[in-house]
Parts: structure tokens; C-alpha cells; sequence
């Protein structure tokens, strides 16, 4: 069946089988293989990406689901050249290693910060008790988004961006 | 705060190279990987723990109009591949042709158009199987009438793998024979299973036309994996290419060649399309590498004033179905003889019996350093058992026997030489961050209020770097490892490493200790790694010994740099290379400082048409093989502070302290980071992880619904200190750091949680420490977590 699926901002039209799922929608059909598979049962939170604005595991939502929805991906974090401050931190504080759980880590960081701007360490491990990750013991995760919080990452809106301490990569 | 400002040229903190890939989503793991015409595989397998093959019926699958082919135990048979041999000298089944030894056993292969469509098809595939009774508790293995697994080798009637022994068994005995006090504790080291994020796969291209194969694929050593596929599939090796791009975690579980990359291999030249094959969550629980499973009644002797006297242990091992163990072909198993752990000891005896069981193969995996973490396990419980024996405080009496600095270099009684070492020095500063005396005088009062806290103790001696290539070898390749550096001419490198990074920041560190000896930035060194084509030979990432073998490799390849460089400088300079000084970055004049050269204009001239001195080559290009004369011991001292609810058994990590000592710390983040993912999975083992099976041999823990790991809510915020001894005979003094805190962790938790159970007369719980397990033994109801039977 046809779907149109807004991606980052941009629109797709496919063909696609109805049991198709939307992480493979995303990696296989649209080429998006920043959003990773992980586990088939929603514990490990690698393929997490946001559907209307809310962080989901892409691997429990079919992609006929997302008709007509918009969905973020990791691709779409960045703004243009310059790094989410979610970003900026994760390399800042080392809170990756394999990179694999990264942009499922990132998005929901990205939420959080949307929803809270000053969240504290507890709220952090809460945010992404639904994720795994096998490299960093999760010190450097928390390290991290508190880093983006504590550098322009709540709301932001293009024209604060100026001035933010820049993070080389 | 681990971030940085200024970026170092050489050692020190900096942000890594490989994350601005990572951070896009721009990364390439395995199944990013997506190549014109690629079909997609799937593996069809064994629902059963033992049984007979009776038929398969593939015309069914064969007949659906998605599938390209259908592969089998007899297809593979007929080109001599339906057995490949392990990394330890058995075989394995890359497809079951007689029978299924594990649930979760290859025995089908279908390729198809979409990977939706292979698992279709394996729906299609209609396999008589005739039961047979299973081998689950490794403890009725070798039981006269137990079934026998591995009927296939000729003339077998038991299951029975290997006995091996270290230590002096007389010496030993002497020794418990005289001494005041003698404990035991026979406790279990359950199967766990690495988990990388990132499950097992390849993508296998075999080009007709030129005959070369191209294998994009999830493991830790490309180079051991080109040559295997060389003698299994008698394809020439310089016609093999193996890829191994971003890796999504390893742990030792892509170490070993597993049957779906042989049979994805297959699949391409029968269909002459490339062929992906990725595993699912399950099947890489299942089917993939596990570790431990040590069943250890450990002794110890001490004399009545805690002077611990001697160790000895006749250890289980079960592995499986198949002995696909990974490790140095003279220890069958591991370096488990390291169990005299970081004390003093007289006398220590070790015997190992290796079964086979119905399960899956593997064993030597999940950060284990070839078996050191099940030793380090046993010494440390042991140690914590005789304190309670002799009612003393375990840091105490870890304190009394701990190896002295003056002892170093110190040989044990097992053969092992420790390189360098401060332990009392790692072990007072754990205390100290810990505020160990205010934490027991805390416990005493808890205790009067009737609540569970208990407070952790583990000091542990690693052994890492494998190896001497006397010594150690994986199937006959020796464990040395090469390193090739290229200085172009405007003074940029590149660094080309035989190991491969799943996520230890190799492209970083190693540019550091290129920057280190040199004197170039960081920035401007590429690091190259992860392509049989494009690197030297060397034996992989695994064991910790990235750093200790290949990092040693960089340095001095690096170091030949430098004195090539030395002879540009000195045509250069026309001054003799004697009267030159090096500095960080430039050779000057001895006495003239100002009179020198950089290395960017050492590159250019030695690419220049400057006469150079008779037998000096032009470039700067070097390679060298680094075999390292030892291993190298990292240690460090851990505290770990556990409260137990008494009503629901649920244990709550409160405080986690670690010193480490690794040596040279390259990159003091990366360290950092390395010793908190092995923390969580130390903590894990302790608490959560199991692969656990029923009387019929089911596995139980195939999902992550079923093996749980931690998350962000069971870990504390890891709390580290550091001391730095640097081994003697590593160019750059670095000892590997990769898997110290997964084998020192576990027993500091474990010891955390009896020690908040002695008052209830607790004193040993098996891992995992779930809240079941020890609301049992609170009861003195203990149970096998690893084993549904009752």
C-alpha cells in the first residue's frame, strides 16, 4: 500500500508491505540507516526516533502507521552545519562509544530538554531507563545531556544559537 | 567534567575523531551496508536442544517466488563446508547434517530478494527431527550413560573436552595440610552472553568474475577471519577482503567465525549476488559466543593471623556443544591460572574439566580476558569468605596479603610474571574515596536498625595484552601485531593498525601516540583499521590488548619515523644525525637550538630532490610487527556500597568506587569511559544477567524481555580514582584498560550484597543476585538461577 511519511522535514511517497516496520521503512526504504535495529522487543531503544513530536521504538511501529505523520530521525537533529547542543554534548563528555544506542540516546535527550529544560541527573536516567547501552555505564550519557542543558539546550529557536561554546569534532 | 579545550599533541584528554560520524547518524555498521542486487539471508534454526535429523524438505521454500536458493547441511556437504573448524581445534556444524546439539542451531540457509521474505521462506522448510535425550547441567556430563553430544567424532562414548591443570598439586596440599584454617565455597559463575547492541553479520560479495571475496562483517579481528576463510574454504587469501567497518559493540562476541557468515559467504557464490545476512536479537542470545559457565568449589588456606597460604580449585567448565572457546591454543582455559589473584600465596593448584553440553558453543567472551574474570571472581569471594572465617575486615585482610611494590617484577606460583604493581597504594586510595571506616561505622548502625547494608571489597590483578608469540597463538597465528605509518609529503599521517575498534576509540588514541612520538597533531594523523586490504596483519581486538600489543606497534613505528626523519633532518641541516636533538615535533642542533627542522619540513624535503647521504631512502614510510615479551597486568581496587530491601530481596547498588591502574593513560577520557561500561556490565552479571535453560534444554534467556541488562536507573554514578604504574617493558608504559572493571566489578557486588546478608548467617549467593535469589538465601533456601529443573 501507498504511505506519505514526512521525514526530517521532507516528504516520501512509497509503496510499501503492510507489515513492513518503520525502523526498516526508515534504514531500507528511505536509505535513513542512522536510526539502528536492536532487539525486535522495544528493551533497547536503538531504533528510537520521534512520530508527531514523541520519541517511539521504530521497530514496534509499522510503517503504514506513520501515514501522513511526521517522523525525526537522527538525520534531522543537526541544525544545518551546526550541532543540537545534544549533539555538541554527547561528543563533548564522551557519551558514546560504539555510537550504536547514539541516536536513540540523542532523540530522547532531545525530548527531554524540549519538555524540560534543567532536568536533573535522577530525571536523565529516567528519560532513557527505556535504552540501552552496553559501552558507557550511562555516566557519560547523563554527563552529557546535562552538558546540552547547561549550554542553550531547552527551547531553542534558530536565532539563540549565536554564542554557544563550540564543540570540535 | 571531561570536556576539553585545548587539544593535545600527544597524550592527554581530547574529544574523539570518530564521534562527529557517529553523532550524524553518518555511521557504517554492517547492515548499513547496501550493495546493487543484494539478496538477503536467513538461517533456519534447530527448535530443539538434541535431536536427530530424520529429513528436510526445503521444495517448499525453494518454490517461493522471492527465494534465490535454499542451503543446507547436505548442500554444504557435497562442497566439504558442513563442518568448519573452531578456534580451539574442534569443529562445529556450519550446518546440521546428523544432528542438532542446541536450541537455536543452524540448519537451513535461504536467500532472498528482502529480508522479509527469507524468513518467510524459512516457514517453508519442513525438518523431521527425532528427539534425543539433552545434556543440560553440566554436572551429569560426564555421568556414565549421559547421552553423547558429539557422536559425530569418531570412536567418542563421553562428552568429555579436556582436563588441564596448573599450579603444584603437592605443594599445595602440603600447604592446606598445615595450615590454621581452611574454607570452602563452591560457587557458580552463570553462562552470560556479551549482548552487543549491535548483533552478528556480514555481507558477503564474492565478484565471478575476478574471484575475489568481498566480506563485510561484525568482527573484532578481520585479519584471523580473512585467513580461516582461507583454510575452511580453500579460497586464496589475497582474493579475500574482509571488511570490518563501524562495529556496534563486541566484547568477544565477534571474535569467532559463526556459521552465518559461512553460510552468507556460500550464498553469494551460488547466487553470484552479494548476500546480507544480519542476525536477530534472539539469535544472537541463543546461538552466538557466551561466556563463563565455571562451576568453581574453591579452597583456600590462611593461618589463623590471616596470612593466606594457598589456593586451589577443580573447576567445571561447560562448553557447549561445540568447543569454539577463543583463546591462546596452550590454555584450554584461558588465563584462569591467574587465580592467585594479587596476593602473596605459597602454593596453588588449578584443574580445569572441559564438558560438552547441550547449548550453545563459544565460552571466551564478554570482556573476560581470556577467563582471568572468572578467576578473579573466585580468589576474591574466597578472600571475602575467609574474613568472614576468621572475623576480619576484608579490606583488612586483602590489605595483609596484598603483593608488596618491592616484590615487582612478581612471578606467582602459576608461572605468571606481573610485570609492576602498587596494590596497597590502588587499594588505600579506594578506601579512602570511599570513606571505607565512616561506610562501616554507617553499616554498624543500619545493622542495629535491623536494615541490609553491606559494603563490597574486590582488588584485582588483569592479565592482558596476549601475547608472546611463543606462547600464544589462536589456530597457529601468532599474537603479534604490525603497524604501518606513511608521512605525506606536507607533513599529515596515516596510521595503519591491524586491530579493530568497536567503539574503544582507537582512531583517536592511536593518532595520540602517533602525535605523542612525533610531534603532529592528532587532527593530522588518520587512523586506518578494519581492512584485511588496507592494514598490516595482526590478531584483532580482544583480550585488552589493542593498546598493550598494537598501540605498542604505533609507537614504535613511529620511533622508525623519527630516526628516518633524523637522517632527512641531518642532509638537511648538513650536520652529522649525532649532533642532532630531538623535541617534540623537530630534530635540532645539539647546542643550536634554533638550527633545526620540523617534522612537516623533514616530510617535504625527504619527498624533495634534497641529496640525501649515501643508503638513506627517500620518504619517511615505515612498518614494523610489535611481539610483545609479556603480558601486561593492570589492576585496581573497587568498592562497592549495596543496601538489600529484607522484604523483596531487590539490591540497590548505592556507591561504586574504582581505582584502576592501567598504566600510561593515553587518553584519560577514553580510560574513563572504558572502566564505566565495564562497571555496568560487572554490576549486570552481579545482579540481572543469566542465559538460563530448562530440563529440556530451552534456553531462557533469548530476548531482552527474558536477559536483562542494566540501565541507566540500576547503575550509580560511577565514582573513579586512579594511580598510574607504568609496565616496564611496553614502549609507552600503557597496560590495556578495556576489560579491567568488567573482571574486577562483579565480585565487589557480590561481595557488597553477602556481606549486607551476614547477619541473616548469609555467606554466598550465586550470581545472578536477583531479587528471587536473594530473598532465598536470606531464607537459607538457595537456588540455581542458571537451571529451570527441579
Amino acid at each position: 500500500m501507498q504511505i506519505t511519511v514526512t521525514v526530517n522535514g521532507e516528504r516520501y511517497t512509497r509503496g510499501v508491505e503492510p507489515r513492513l516496520l518503520l525502523v526498516h521503512f526508515l534504514r531500507d526504504d528511505l536509505g535513513l540507516t542512522g536510526t539502528h535495529w536492536g532487539c525486535d522487543t522495544s528493551n533497547c531503544g536503538v531504533c528510537a526516533v520521534w512520530l508527531d513530536g514523541a520519541p517511539v521504538k521504530s521497530c514496534t511501529v509499522l510503517a503504514v502507521m506513520a501515514d501522513g505523520h511526521e517522523v525525526r530521525t537522527v538525520e534531522g537533529l543537526a541544525h544545518g552545519a551546526e550541532l543540537d547542543p545534544v549533539q555538541q554534548g554527547f561528543v563533548a563528555c564522551h557519551g558514546l562509544q560504539c555510537g550504536f544506542c547514539t541516536p536513540g540516546m540523542m532523540m530522547t535527550a532531545r525530548w527531554l530538554l524540549d519538555h524540560d529544560p534543567d532536568p536533573s541527573e535522577e530525571d536523565i536516567r529516567e528519560a532513557v531507563s527505556g535504552q540501552l547501552c552496553r559501552c558507557t555505564g550511562y555516566e557519560n550519557i547523563v554527563r552529557s545531556i546535562r552538558w546540552a542543558a547547561e549550554h542553550g539546550g531547552a527551547a531553542r529557536p534558530a536565532e539563540e544559537d549565536a554564542g554557544r561554546e563550540e564543540v570540535r569534532t | 567534567m571531561t570536556t576539553t579545550g585545548e587539544r593535545p599533541v600527544g597524550f592527554g584528554r581530547m574529544t574523539r575523531k570518530e564521534d562527529a560520524r557517529f553523532v550524524r547518524g553518518h555511521g557504517t555498521y554492517v547492515d548499513d551496508v547496501r550493495l546493487p542486487g543484494m539478496l538477503y539471508g536467513a538461517v533456519l534454526r534447530s527448535p530443539l536442544a538434541h535431536a536427530r535429523i530424520v529429513s528436510v524438505d526445503t521444495s517448499a521454500a525453494e518454490a517461493h517466488p522471492k527465494v534465490r536458493a535454499v542451503i543446507t547441511g547436505e548442500t554444504l556437504a557435497g562442497l566439504g563446508l558442513a563442518w568448519m573448524p573452531t578456534l580451539s581445534y574442534d569443529t562445529q556444524a556450519v550446518l546440521a547434517t546428523d544432528k542438532v546439539r542446541f536450541q537455536g542451531q543452524e540448519v537451513a540457509f535461504v536467500v532472498a530478494e528482502d529480508r522479509y521474505a527469507a524468513r518467510d521462506a524459512l516457514e517453508l522448510i519442513d525438518v523431521e527431527y527425532d528427539p534425543l535425550p539433552p545434556v543440560v547441567d553440566a554436572r551429569r556430563a560426564l555421568d556414565p550413560g549421559a547421552p553423547v553430544i558429539r557422536d559425530d567424532k569418531e570412536g567418542r562414548t563421553d562428552n568429555h573436552v579436556f582436563d588441564w591443570e596448573a599450579g603444584d598439586r603437592a605443594a599445595t596440599d602440603e600447604v592446606f595440610a598445615r595450615a590454621d584454617v581452611v574454607v570452602g565455597q563452591d560457587m557458580l559463575y552463570p553462562r552470560v552472553h556479551p549482548a552487543p547492541l549491535e548483533t552478528c553479520g556480514t555481507v558477503a560479495d564474492m565478484d565471478a568474475v575476478t574471484g575475489k571475496l568481498t566480506v563485510w562483517s561484525t568482527t573484532q579481528a578481520p585479519h584471523a577471519h580473512r585467513t580461516l576463510y582461507a583454510m575452511v574454504a580453500g579460497l586464496p587469501e589475497h582474493k579475500i577482503r574482509v571488511i570490518s567497518p563501524d562495529i556496534g559493540g563486541g566484547f568477544g562476541n565477534k571474535v569467532g567465525i559463526y556459521p552465518g557468515y559461512v553460510c552468507a559467504v556460500v550464498g553469494s557464490i551460488v547466487t553470484g549476488k552479494p548476500v546480507k545476512w544480519v542476525e536477530d536479537r534472539s539469535e544472537n542470545l541463543m546461538s552466538t559466543s557466551f561466556a563463563r559457565d565455571y562451576h568453581m568449589p574453591g579452597e583456600m588456606a590462611a593461618s589463623r593471623d590471616g596470612r593466606i597460604l594457598g589456593v586451589r580449585v577443580k573447576v567445571l567448565a561447560d562448553h557447549g556443544a561445540f568447543n569454539s572457546t577463543a583463546q591462546p591454543t596452550k590454555y584450554p582455559a584461558g588465563f584462569f591460572h591467574i587465580f592467585t589473584g594479587s596476593y602473596d600465596i605459597e602454593a596453588a593448584h588449578c584443574e580445569v574439566t572441559g564438558v560438552y553440553t547441550n547449548k550453545a558453543p563459544g565460552g571466551v567472551a564478554y570482556a573476560c580476558s581470556f577467563r582471568v574474570t572468572e578467576a578473579v571472581y573466585l580468589v576474591e569471594r574466597m578472600v571475602d569468605v575467609l574474613a568472614a572465617e576468621l572475623g576480619t575486615d576484608p579490606a583488612e585482610l586483602r590489605m595483609r596479603n596484598l603483593l608488596r611494590p618491592e616484590q615487582f617484577p612478581y612471578r606467582n606460583k602459576t608461572g605468571w610474571e606481573y610485570d609492576s604493581g602498587d596494590y596497597p597504594r590502588a587499594l588505600r586510595l579506594a578506601m579512602d574515596l570511599a570513606h571505607y571506616e565512616e561506610l562501616r561505622r554507617e553499616q554498624a548502625e543500619r545493622r542495629e536498625r535491623g536494615e541490609l547494608m553491606g559494603i563490597g571489597v574486590s582488588f584485582f590483578t588483569e592479565a592482558v595484552g596476549a601475547g608472546p608469540r611463543k606462547h600464544m597463538d589462536i589456530l597457529g597465528l601468532g599474537m603479534a601485531d604490525g603497524a604501518e605509518l606513511r608521512v605525506h609529503p606536507t607533513g599529515k599521517a596515516v596510521l595503519r593498525i591491524s586491530v579493530q575498534t568497536q567503539g574503544q576509540g582507537h582512531e583517536t588514541t592511536f593518532a595520540q601516540i602517533v602525535a605523542e612520538e612525533l610531534g603532529i597533531p592528532p587532527e593530522d594523523i588518520d587512523v586506518v583499521h578494519g581492512d584485511t586490504d588496507q592494514t598490516p596483519f595482526g590478531l584483532g581486538t580482544y583480550g585488552s590488548r589493542s593498546t598493550p600489543v598494537s598501540g605498542a606497534a604505533a609507537a614504535l613505528v613511529a620511533r622508525k619515523v623519527r630516526e628516518r626523519a633524523r637522517l632527512v633532518a641531518s642532509a638537511m641541516l648538513e650536520v652529522s644525525p649525532d649532533d642532532l636533538e630531538w623535541e617534540k615535533g623537530r630534530w635540532f642542533v645539539t647546542g643550536d637550538p634554533d638550527q633545526g627542522r620540523t617534522m612537516a619540513e623533514i616530510a617535504l624535503a625527504a619527498h624533495s630532490t634534497l641529496e640525501l647521504p649515501e643508503g638513506v631512502e627517500g620518504h619517511l614510510d615505515a612498518s614494523c610487527v610489535y611481539n610483545p615479551p609479556n603480558l601486561t597486568f593492570p589492576f585496581g581496587a573497587y568498592i562497592c556500597v549495596a543496601d538489600v530491601d529484607a522484604g523483596t530481596g531487590q539490591v540497590k547498588v548505592r556507591r561504586f568506587v574504582a581505582v584502576d591502574d592501567c598504566g600510561t593513560r593515553i587518553n584519560p577520557m577514553i580510560v574513563e569511559g572504558q572502566v564505566h561500561g565495564g562497571l555496568a556490565d560487572g554490576l549486570g552479571m552481579a545482579l540481572m544477567q543469566v542465559i538460563a535453560f530448562d530440563e529440556d534444554g530451552n534456553c531462557l534467556g533469548g530476548s531482552f524481555m527474558d536477559y536483562l541488562l542494566p540501565t541507566a536507573v540500576e547503575c550509580p554514578s560511577w565514582e573513579l580514582g586512579e594511580t598510574v604504574t607504568p609496565s616496564p617493558h611496553h614502549p609507552i608504559g600503557a597496560k590495556g584498560v578495556g576489560e579491567s572493571a568488567t573482571v574486577g566489578s562483579p565480585a565487589a557486588v557480590v561481595n557488597a550484597v553477602v556481606d549486607a546478608l551476614r547477619p541473616l548467617g548469609v555467606r554466598h549467593v550465586d550470581m545472578p543476585l536477583t531479587p528471587a535469589a536473594v530473598w532465598r538465601a536470606a531464607r537459607g533456601q538457595p537456588f540455581r538461577s542458571d537451571l529451570a529443573i527441579t
